[in-house]
């Protein structure tokens, strides 16, 4: 299968990579994906006020899952947090122009996207209630 | 040294030289049809499908007349199988065969699953292995066949024909062997070995593509199958069809060199494999070799890699030209019904990658192939969430995955 421009050079070249501290308040960690079935995405942001500074991103999978986490990351940092969540799978997919058999790498990217957030909300409630 | 490098021998192979010098004339003056009585572009053409005959029969313990041309050995598999449950549906529609065998042995069970046959699919070893034991113990009154596979495709596991084959002839079933990874490749003696039917496929031996044979025994016993195409009766009435002459006289070339140089040929495969296997385990965790070690083809390495996606290695490595299992089945994101028939977990299967050695390569295609393989592993589980956790002590089994399938 050829993949596209894009997908080679996120491939060759990721954006992002490494982990954050996730137990630090200020970090949303996502792990979607499992490994019998050949995903698994790690996205984390670390956010200030309601702006992701950062995110790094970790990936088990195809070249088109490891685009999909790179760009996703490349996105959502600099974003607010409620604009990263706006995010669709299709925005994914036209970008890295994938094929219809790699589209679950796009919706695992945006999962991933959904869960770190999820991961950072559910953290700040919790410090708010302490 | 030419990139990409070759590595993928058990899906085809190159055709070799001398190969390609037998086949020319019969592409050019010599293009007589076999079949031709009336002329001597005929009878010359009848000589060289006749001395192919021999030559592929001498490799595999034959007699020529034993040899059926086919165009390679999905259409032998077909024949074999589909032509002794026609043959032999009076006593029964019991078939065995086994969970590891390619696609075309096992559609061609279900295929006749549909058509009211029962089959059994024994379950290998962790190696892939099939032992004498298990057939015995599942062949029934109403047995006709039992069909598997000589050497792996995926994995390279060779099974234990001959006793298989004395099983089957002491109960009376007849026994098909896929010997399309197996001849050329390792000692087979159709004769000592018990087999009845066997295919083989000319690409897979430095022959050329659509052309390939099937044993058919006729003695001891005398096998009987109905033929699957009706035409002008060729091939003793088993396979009807213009023989393809080039194709035929290229597949006797092949076996000729191979029975010449199977030693030397094994021996350099083997040596080429465990240079290889030798540098990327030294190099690289969490890394294991697939298949029997003991009873295996001698070029042919399964590899799993644990934390690296193989597709993504196979990016990897854009200078090696590889797989991840059969080329048969790589257009499907389904991981190898070999390995998970092998017990190999699916996160494991999805790592695993086949790696074969053949008569072209050299130890400078297999140092730098360890060097590519060892540097895209390294840099892949960089990248690796599951790397990182196993590092960190996490127990990957223990973990709740989010999955939606």
């Amino acid at each position: 299968m050829a993949y596209s421009d894009k997908v080679v050079d996120h491939y060759n070249n990721p954006r992002n990579v490494g982990s954050l501290d996730k137990d630090s308040e200020n970090v949303g960690t996502g792990v979607v994906g499992a490994p019998e079935c050949g995903d698994v995405m790690k996205l984390q942001i670390e956010v200030e006020g309601d702006t992701i500074v950062d995110a790094k991103f970790k990936t088990f999978g195809c070249g088109s899952a490891i685009a999909s986490s790179s760009l996703a990351t490349e996105w959502i940092k600099g974003k607010k947090v409620d604009e990263a969540l706006e995010i669709t799978n299709t925005e994914i997919v036209e970008e890295l122009s994938l094929p219809p058999v790699k589209i679950h790498c796009s919706v695992l990217a945006e999962d991933a996207i959904k869960s770190a957030i999820a991961d950072y909300k559910q953290k700040s409630s919790d410090g708010d209630e302490a | 040294m030419e990139l990409p490098i070759y590595l993928d021998y058990q899906a085809t192979t190159p055709v070799d030289p001398r190969v390609l010098e037998a086949m020319m004339p019969y592409f050019t003056h010599a293009f007589g049809n076999a079949a031709s009585r009336s002329h001597s572009f005929g009878w010359d053409a009848e000589g060289a499908v006749d001395k192919a005959r021999k030559q592929i029969a001498s490799l595999i313990g034959a007699s020529s007349k034993e040899i059926i041309f086919t165009s390679g050995s999905t259409e032998g598999i077909n024949l074999a199988i589909k032509g002794a449950v026609e043959m032999h549906g009076a006593k029964g529609k019991h078939i065995i065969t086994t969970l590891v065998e390619h696609k075309a042995v096992l559609d061609t069970c279900k295929h006749l699953e549909k058509q009211g046959c029962e089959v059994t699919y024994l379950e290998p070893d962790s190696t892939g292995l099939v032992t004498a034991e298990q057939v015995a113990e599942a062949i029934r009154e109403d047995t006709v066949m039992v069909a598997m596979i000589w050497a792996n495709n995926e994995i390279g596991t060779v099974n234990p024909i001959r006793e298989i084959g004395a099983v089957c002839h002491e109960r009376g079933v007849l026994f098909f062997v896929d010997g399309t990874q197996a001849v050329g490749k390792i000692p087979v003696d159709v004769g000592a070995d018990n087999v009845d039917l066997m295919c083989l496929s000319g690409h897979k031996i430095y022959g050329p593509k659509g052309v390939g044979c099937l044993y058919v025994r006729r003695r001891n016993p005398r096998v009987r199958i109905v033929a699957q195409m009706d035409g002008g009766g060729h091939e003793r009435g088993m396979r009807s069809g213009t023989i393809n002459v080039p194709g035929v006289v290229g597949l006797g070339a092949a076996c000729a060199v191979a029975e010449e140089d199977l030693e030397k040929d094994a021996a350099h495969s083997i040596a080429l494999r465990e240079r290889f296997e030798e540098k990327v385990l030294a190099e690289l965790d969490y890394t294991t070799v697939n298949g029997n070690h003991e009873h295996r083809l001698p070029g042919c390495s399964n590899v799993s890699f644990c934390y690296v996606e193989g597709e993504s290695l196979i990016m990897g490595v854009k200078d090696l030209a590889v797989s991840s299992g059969s080329a048969c089945t790589s257009a499907s994101l389904e991981p190898s019904h070999v390995l998970r028939a092998c017990g190999v977990g699916d996160e494991l299967a999805h790592s695993s990658i086949r790696f074969g050695f053949g008569r072209m390569t050299t130890e400078e295609d297999v140092d730098f192939a360890a060097e590519q393989v060892i540097s895209a592993v390294k840099r892949l589980r960089e990248l690796s969430p599951l790397y990182e956790m196993v590092l960190e002590g996490v127990d990957l089994s223990t973990v709740q995955w989010q999955a939606e399938h």
